[in-house]
This record gives structure tokens, C-alpha cells and sequence, in this order.
């Protein structure tokens, strides 16, 4: 990519054709989240439901993908079957690099295969490859089903595919990409199972010149040197992310069981330590990312009598341990793990499946419904349960697993037990922290704990303005817009700073973009809000459940007066960014 | 003499640190392959991987297989290029019996080792080395 336009691959999955077109002004749209923002105005239907053949799966990097360490996302821009609303998901893995060794900035598919397939995209080659046979596998079968079918560039290609979850469009089907990391949140899955598209092979089969000099080998090195001598990125090897499970239960802000409570003396069973001294069986990383923070745990079986066992390998994170473990009340290490793979094999996301079970186990103790709707018993902390419930859920068994399917907040309107749905515009990520990552959820953009920390705002002594609130989650949230428009993985948010990020673009040749890119992020961000609203984005229509203002924390009890100013105040505030959004980029009819 | 060797590759976390190094720094490129040390997957992720490098032979196959000298035997083991009288035929690379020699897809050509360790500060994990191959005798470079 230059500063004078993006080279997207179209890919028509009814005529089984691409097409490689330029596309849009970088200066502006930067890339990644700028860069999906602009080609689903382009080419996303606004008034078709998400799983119309005609939407587009939209997989974007950015202007720094593979030039500097952690510059290892993509984004993915759809419309969400979830919310039938614009949305982002972002995943590592080796797509990210792969695209860019492929050459694509975006690849843009559209149209439904006739069969089940598997789309092959390369440098030098694009395929509709017919594996009609693999309809119904698991996420980890079709992995290695699809190592076998296309059996070159290993270690230079990544593997996306999903499951059951995603042929049945549960709603918050994941994509699987390279085994570890995944498009969670939303529903991907569910959109690639509506086009008939198993897997995506991405193969990063050609090399780029480096024309620049000394400044950006040098800046490479600084930064490198940065992030892996750094004390704030250790973190992230040395227990990962589940480091935070015991401060966080010592601030009473852990969800227990559908978040009845917000803490348990159990947390430490499971532990970022525990898991890190008991199951942890190595480290892995995505492409171009020195952090290695992929924990892989070990997952021993014991499958009959005469020391029988078997074992797998299953990636762990706060956010599902948070989902498998505290949600469900699931306190021993390994059932978490089992837990993980099942949800792994039938391709959901972790935290939506794990919250949508804590409130079917709550919405059974209650008698809002009974075990011909749940097949199996749901009792908090008893995983054997909850394995068998992952698998109906992933094949929708039944009238109840296709609605829970939908969205918890579907199955419990029309069941009934809305004031303890634990659902914050999509079911809650794993923070009690309190009211701003409450409303930051529920009403952001992603409807992530990543589009704002919110979370940070609860665990600062910021006192009770709603205004300096709203404020915070809009600039934080352009900081990262920033980020994912480069992609950077935000793990990184400290060591790219605006400035670092403007001598990063520099050093490859695109100055132009690094004095626009503080303005340019901000319009990004602008636009993406006009999607959602353009969408059908109504946040009167989003209320937070009773259950979020009985929580207690550390702070004491939620208060929620405050909240709902700060909903209002929120709500108010992103409907004016939204006015703010403007798409300027054309199809050039000019192709490659 | 040094050479590179992989001898921890059990702890890679499959980062690509050092293709990308090589790739920078020795062939002024941005690639995960045209790299004299490319890293694999050994069948899926959950297996680990494998580093793809000159074993540094001594003699060297690969020198014997070139027909104009662009590769030459280097001493402690490995091959130095010369890449003004490389042909691009690809012998070097046929006759390499763990195809260490890689073909660069849009210049033809041959892309090897050299043995200069620049990747080695660039794994965060420590799975590379630089090994005396020649018991500490003086060699040239």
C-alpha cells in the first residue's frame, strides 16, 4: 500500500470470481477500522438483513501491518447478525501477515457459494474450492482437514473456519483463525455460514523491497527493544491476561455465577497462577509479535479404566475464564479447559456462550423454564452439564438452544428472567467494575470491553461526572480507533503513541498520513457510529438489566442514579459523533 | 567460525522475529520468506514449529551443484554467494537435502543462510545461536 490508494480483492462467491480493484484515499481512511468502515459503506446494505447473500465480510489491515512488532490484527466489518447493526471484530493469528504477504489491503466477499466451501486466496491465486464433506465438522477437525486439502506454505499461510455454531448462524458464532485466535464476538461465524464459506486460506506467498533506510531499520529495533524489555508488556507473557483474576475478585469486581455475586474465595482455583503452575503448557504468538501472550493449556482426559488418557491443548484468557469459570461458578482449572475446547469445537464466542448458560442455569433454578428446555441439567459448578449444553447449543437442538442461540437477552424475552440477562448490548465481558464500563459496554460502539475501558474509568478516584466520563470513553475510544486503523494488537496501546505511530508511518514513506492520522482517527471514529445508526442503531432501546444495579464492588453499591445519567449523557454524545461521519471514497473503476 | 543453529526450537512461540530480521536487514526486504532462516508450522500450531536453515555442510552440496561458482564453500561450514554470477538455475536449491535454499518468486533468486546471527537478538525466546564450528581455529569470513 502507497498513500495514493488501496488494493482490495473483491471475491463474488455466487459467480466464484474476484476481481482486484483500487479503492479509497489512505490519507483518510488510513486503514483497518477507517479502511472496513469505508468499504462496508461501499458495498454493505444498510437495508438487508445481515445474512443476506449480498452483505459483505469485510477483512481489513492496516498501513503498518508487518512493518513493526504487534502491527498483527485484522479487522472485520460486517453487519451483525446479533444486532442486525455495523460491527467490528478484530483477531491475531497470521491472517494479518498473510494478507499483507498476499497482497491485499482488504479482501471484500460477497454472494453465497452453491456448495460448502472453502475460498483459497494467494498472491498469485484465488480459489472456490468445493468441501461440501466438511459441513458439520468441528472447528478443530476442519482445521486439520484443511491442512490436509491444501497442504503448502505451512507456517506461511493462516486457516480461518467455523463450526456448527456458525452453519446454524447462532448469532455469536465465532470465526477460528489458526487455532488459537478468533473474530469472537458478534457473530462472523455466523455470516461465513450464511455464504456457505467453511474456511478461508489466506497464503502469504510474496516478498516486498524495502526501500527505506537506516531510520525505519533503526526505528524497528527501538521498538522492538521497547516492547520486549518491557515491564509492562511482560505481563502479558508471563501470566497473561489472567493475571487479573485475583486483584480483580479482591475488588469484589469478578461476575460469579450470572454475577449473583462478584466475589468467591474459589478465584484463586482459578487463577492466572494456577493455571500458569498446573495446565500451562507453553506460549505461542501471533505473526510479527515478539509478546508471545497465547497461553496454551493442557487439557488431560482420563477416557477409561488402565491410566487411559488423552489429551488436547486449549488457549485460555481472563475473558474465558471469566465466561467458562466464575460466570458458570466452574472453580477447577481443568473443567475451564474442557469447557474452552467444547465451545472451541462448535465455534462460539467463549463469553457470549458462557454468559448466555449462567443465565439458562439461573433462568432453570427460577422455574422460567425446565430440563425439556435445557435436555440437560444446569447447576452452577457442575461442567458435565454445562459440556452437553455447549453442544446443543452449537447444533441449536431445540426450540429454547435456538432461541439462546439469538442472544440471551432473545431467549429470556421470550421466556422470560430479563432482569438478570448479564447482557450489556451483547453479554458482558468480565468486569464488575461499576458503572462506566456498565454503560461503556452497553452502549459503545463494539459493545466491548475494548472500545473504551470502561473498566479503567471505574478503577480511577474520577468522582461522579458523567460528562468527564463521556469524555474519557470518546477519547479513549479515538486512541484506539487510532491503533485499529494500523492495526496494532492494543496490547501496545503505551508503546504506539500518537507520536510513535506518526515516526512509524513516516519511516515507511506515508508522511502524509502520519501528520493526518490524530484527525483522521477522529473521523473514523465518527464514521463508524454513522454506520451503526444508519443501521437501525436505536440506544433508547437498550436498557441495562436490573441484575447491574444490585452490584456491589469496592466501591460500595452501584449507584444508579449516576448510571443513568451517564447513559443519557453516552447516548447523547455518540449520536453527535455520529452526525460527524462522512464517506468520501469511490470505487476507481480502473482495475489491477 | 560460527554458524547459526536452531537449538532451542522447543521453546519457539512461532513470532517470525527472525525471518522478519533476515528478511530487513540482510535482503532489504519486508517477507517471512525471502529469509535464509523461514519458520514452519510441523502440522498445525498446536505442534510447535521448526526452523527451515542452511545445516552449514562442509563440504557444502549445494556448492558442488553450481555451475558458475555464485556459491562457494565457507569455512566452518555453510556457503558464501556471489550473486553476480548466479544464473538463477536453482541447482543450489535441488541439491540441498533440507531445502534450505529458497528461490525468491519474483527475482529467481537463491536465498541461503550466510551465517551472520543478525536474527539471533531478535528472538525473544533465545532459540538460536551462534556455534563454533571450528574449534576456535582461525578461519576467514
Amino acid at each position: 500500500m502507497g498513500e495514493d490508494t488501496f488494493r482490495i480483492l473483491l471475491v463474488d462467491l455466487d459467480e466464484q470470481k474476484g476481481d482486484l480493484i483500487h479503492f479509497g484515499d489512505p490519507t483518510q481512511a488510513l486503514g483497518g477500522s477507517g479502511l472496513g468502515a469505508e468499504l462496508f459503506a461501499a458495498y454493505g446494505r444498510k437495508d438487508l438483513p445481515a445474512d443476506d447473500p449480498e452483505q459483505p465480510l469485510i477483512f481489513a489491515i492496516g498501513p503498518l501491518t508487518a512493518y513493526f512488532p504487534l502491527m498483527s490484527k485484522v479487522v472485520l466489518a460486517f453487519k451483525s447478525p446479533y444486532h442486525q447493526q455495523y460491527a467490528e471484530s478484530h483477531a491475531g493469528g497470521r491472517l494479518a501477515m498473510a494478507m499483507r504477504f498476499a497482497g491485499y489491503d482488504a479482501m471484500v466477499i460477497r454472494g453465497s457459494a452453491r456448495t460448502p466451501s472453502c475460498l483459497i486466496v494467494g498472491a498469485r491465486r484465488m480459489e472456490v474450492r468445493d468441501v461440501h464433506y466438511l459441513w458439520g465438522q468441528d472447528v478443530l477437525a476442519t482445521g486439520k482437514w484443511l491442512r490436509k486439502i491444501y497442504k503448502g506454505h505451512s507456517g506461511h499461510r493462516s486457516i480461518l473456519r467455523i463450526g456448527p455454531a456458525g452453519e446454524k448462524q447462532v448469532a455469536y458464532a465465532s470465526i477460528n483463525v489458526d487455532t488459537y485466535r478468533h473474530f469472537g464476538r458478534l457473530g462472523g461465524g455466523a455470516i461465513m455460514g450464511a455464504k456457505n464459506l467453511k474456511g478461508i486460506i489466506v497464503i502469504g506467498d510474496s516478498n516486498l523491497d524495502l526501500s527505506q533506510g537506516k531510520e525505519y531499520r533503526n526505528l524497528y529495533k527501538t521498538i522492538y527493544r521497547q516492547i520486549t524489555d518491557s515491564s509492562a508488556m511482560r505481563k502479558y507473557h508471563d501470566l497473561g491476561t489472567p493475571e487479573n483474576m485475583i486483584p480483580l475478585n479482591e475488588m469484589q469486581a469478578v461476575p460469579w455465577r450470572n454475577m449473583q455475586t462478584t466475589h468467591d474465595d474459589a478465584a484463586v482455583q482459578i487463577s492466572g497462577e494456577r493455571f500458569a503452575e498446573e495446565l500451562l503448557l507453553r506460549k505461542t504468538a501471533c505473526a510479527g509479535c515478539p509478546v508471545g501472550c497465547i497461553h496454551v493449556g493442557l487439557l488431560r482426559e482420563n477416557f477409561a479404566s488402565g491410566y487411559e488418557y488423552i489429551y488436547r491443548q486449549v488457549s485460555y484468557d481472563h475473558e474465558p475464564i471469566f465466561a467458562a469459570g466464575s460466570m458458570l461458578g466452574v472453580t477447577q482449572a481443568g473443567d475451564v479447559l474442557m469447557l474452552l475446547e467444547e465451545m472451541e469445537r462448535q465455534g462460539l464466542d467463549v463469553i457470549s456462550a458462557g454468559v448466555a448458560l449462567a443465565w439458562a442455569t439461573e433462568a432453570l433454578d427460577r422455574g422460567h423454564i425446565t430440563e425439556r428446555e435445557t435436555l440437560y441439567p444446569l447447576k452452577f459448578g457442575e461442567a458435565k452439564g454445562y459440556q452437553q449444553a455447549i453442544r446443543q447449543l452449537g447444533g441449536r437442538a431445540n426450540e429454547f438452544y435456538h432461541f439462546l442461540g439469538q442472544g440471551t437477552l432473545a431467549a429470556a424475552k421470550h421466556y422470560g428472567g430479563e432482569d438478570f440477562a448479564c447482557v450489556l448490548g451483547q453479554e458482558m465481558a468480565g468486569y464488575a467494575t461499576g458503572e462506566a464500563f456498565f454503560v461503556s459496554q452497553a452502549y459503545g460502539l463494539r459493545h466491548s470491553h475494548l472500545d473504551s475501558a470502561g473498566y479503567g474509568f471505574d478503577q480511577k478516584a474520577a468522582g461522579k461526572n458523567e460528562w468527564a466520563a463521556v469524555e474519557f470513553f470518546l477519547e479513549e475510544e479515538r486512541r484506539r480507533v487510532q491503533l485499529t486503523c494500523m492495526v496494532s494488537c492494543l496490547f501496545a496501546r503505551n508503546v504506539y503513541t500518537e507520536e510513535r505511530l506518526q515516526e512509524c508511518l513516516s519511516s515507511v514513506g506515508l508522511k502524509k498520513m502520519a501528520s493526518n492520522i490524530s484527525r483522521q482517527a477522529k473521523q473514523v471514529q465518527a464514521n463508524r457510529w454513522r454506520l451503526k445508526f444508519e443501521c437501525g442503531y436505536d440506544p433508547s432501546q437498550i436498557a441495562i438489566p436490573k441484575r447491574f444495579k444490585q452490584v456491589r464492588n469496592w466501591k460500595g453499591p452501584v449507584d444508579e442514579a449516576f448510571m443513568e445519567k451517564l447513559s443519557k449523557s453516552y447516548r447523547l454524545a455518540t449520536a453527535e459523533v455520529a452526525k460527524a461521519g462522512r464517506f468520501a471514497a469511490t470505487q476507481s473503476s480502473e482495475s489491477d | 567460525m560460527k554458524a547459526l543453529r536452531p537449538t532451542r526450537m522447543e521453546r519457539c512461540i512461532g513470532c517470525y522475529s527472525c525471518s522478519l530480521a533476515c528478511a530487513r536487514m540482510v535482503h532489504s526486504s519486508l517477507s517471512w520468506q525471502r529469509a535464509g532462516i523461514r519458520i514452519h508450522s510441523a502440522g498445525g500450531l498446536s505442534t510447535g514449529f521448526e526452523a527451515q536453515l542452511c545445516l552449514a555442510c562442509d563440504p557444502a552440496p549445494c556448492v558442488a551443484a553450481c555451475p558458475t561458482d555464485a556459491f562457494s564453500q565457507r569455512r566452518g561450514g555453510g556457503v558464501k554467494v556471489k550473486r553476480e554470477t548466479c544464473i538463477r538455475c536453482g541447482s543450489c536449491a535441488q541439491a540441498c537435502p533440507v531445502d534450505a535454499v529458497y528461490m525468491d518468486l519474483e527475482s529467481g533468486y537463491p536465498v541461503v543462510c550466510i551465517h551472520c546471527g543478525r536474527c539471533v537478538p531478535f528472538c525473544p525466546h533465545s532459540c538460536l545461536e551462534m556455534v563454533d564450528t571450528t574449534n576456535g581455529k582461525k578461519a576467514d569470513g
